[in-house]
């Protein structure tokens, strides 16, 4: 699978590193369980124990997003408002987003949880007030404003984290939300953020 | 003519110690902080929150005076969902502050740090849920 669980391989330090650190079972971390399977290093994961109730609640809030963010650049890319490029550039940005879900379900599974399911495409729509939608930049803003949300929930959570491990996971994720919302407000043609360290402020 | 004069001034002189009065009142301190408040929600909480809609987490609009876990058609946790308060500022201080000291078990992971900004979030929400009922 071609996916974050890849992405992430090859930076997580030494499991023992990892098991030594008490950061589990705190409100706004996963555990090094976690860390472990969403790097792709299902063996550093088994036999470890931890609190993976929080963790659970915690990633299946993270697919809960990636669920809506699938489901808003489907709606885009089903409007019919969107040039060819756009488009193409969408559809990539939703592939990303697929590829976030894909291991965050694996995660989820893989720890003994039950996934979030998907809601139906009409009741995002619904949240997301998709009938206000009129043209090209009305998408392009509401994928960014999506987009920058991800950004500051990721960017959010880094100070809870015990495990630099973690952060580092979490950064990575911002990191790749950043480069989408980069770009379409480049599309958008708008400016510049007016200063540096306008993200998680 | 002077009398004109001198009760022009004093009218004047009254206006501005009462607009700097009102500068430094609670009231435009409220509206300052709510004002605060909604860029910090714009920026910390939409990821998940929607005002008038449930996204991930449940619409927000009335979230001040709600009971717990009664958002209309949100699907909470159910430490959540068994939850017996009502929102008020104290308590949503404290869930902003750590939500699972509050009701352990439930499912949001963020935090927000800064005590002001946890105020001015709260007062935002207070601003934007006045004079609407709940949706219990």
């Amino acid at each position: 699978m071609t996916s974050i669980v890849q992405t992430l391989s090859g930076t997580t330090a030494p499991s023992s590193s990892i098991a030594r650190r008490a950061f589990m079972g705190r409100t706004g971390t996963l555990s090094a369980v976690a860390v472990a399977l969403l790097a792709g290093q299902d063996a550093m994961a088994q036999g470890m124990s931890a609190d993976t109730s929080k963790d659970l609640g915690i990633l299946n809030v993270a697919l809960g997003l990636e669920h809506e963010a699938i489901n808003a650049y489907q709606l885009g890319a089903g409007s019919g408002l969107l040039q060819k490029g756009v488009l193409d550039v969408a559809v990539r940005f939703q592939s990303d987003h697929k590829a976030h879900r894909d291991a965050l379900i694996t995660t989820i599974q893989k720890l003994g949880g039950t996934p979030v399911m998907e809601k139906k495409l009409e009741e995002y729509a619904k949240a997301l007030k998709a009938d206000t939608l009129r043209n090209q930049t009305d998408v392009l803003d509401l994928a960014a404003r999506l987009e920058l949300g991800a950004i500051n929930a990721y960017l959010g959570v880094i100070p809870a984290f015990g495990s630099k491990d973690l952060a580092k996971v979490a950064a990575r994720l911002a990191a790749d939300e950043t480069m989408h919302f980069t770009v379409l407000t480049s599309t958008l043609g708008r400016p510049l953020p007016a200063g540096a360290l306008s993200f998680g402020a | 003519m002077r009398s004109l004069v001198m009760r022009r001034t004093w009218m004047a002189v009254s206006l501005w110690t009462a607009l700097l009065a009102l500068a430094g009142s609670p009231m435009v301190a409220r509206a300052q902080s709510a004002v605060r408040g909604q860029t910090l929600f714009e920026s910390r909480c939409t990821a998940c929150h929607s005002l008038d809609a449930n996204r991930v987490g449940p619409a927000l609009q009335t979230v001040v005076g709600r009971k717990a876990g009664t958002a209309r058609d949100y699907e909470y946790s159910p430490a959540l969902a068994g939850a017996k308060h009502r929102w008020n500022r104290q308590m949503l201080l404290a869930w902003l502050t750590d939500p699972e000291t509050v009701v352990p078990g439930q499912r949001m992971g963020l935090q927000v740090e800064g005590a002001a900004d946890r105020e001015d979030i709260v007062a935002f929400l207070t601003a934007k849920g006045a004079g609407r009922t709940t949706s219990e």
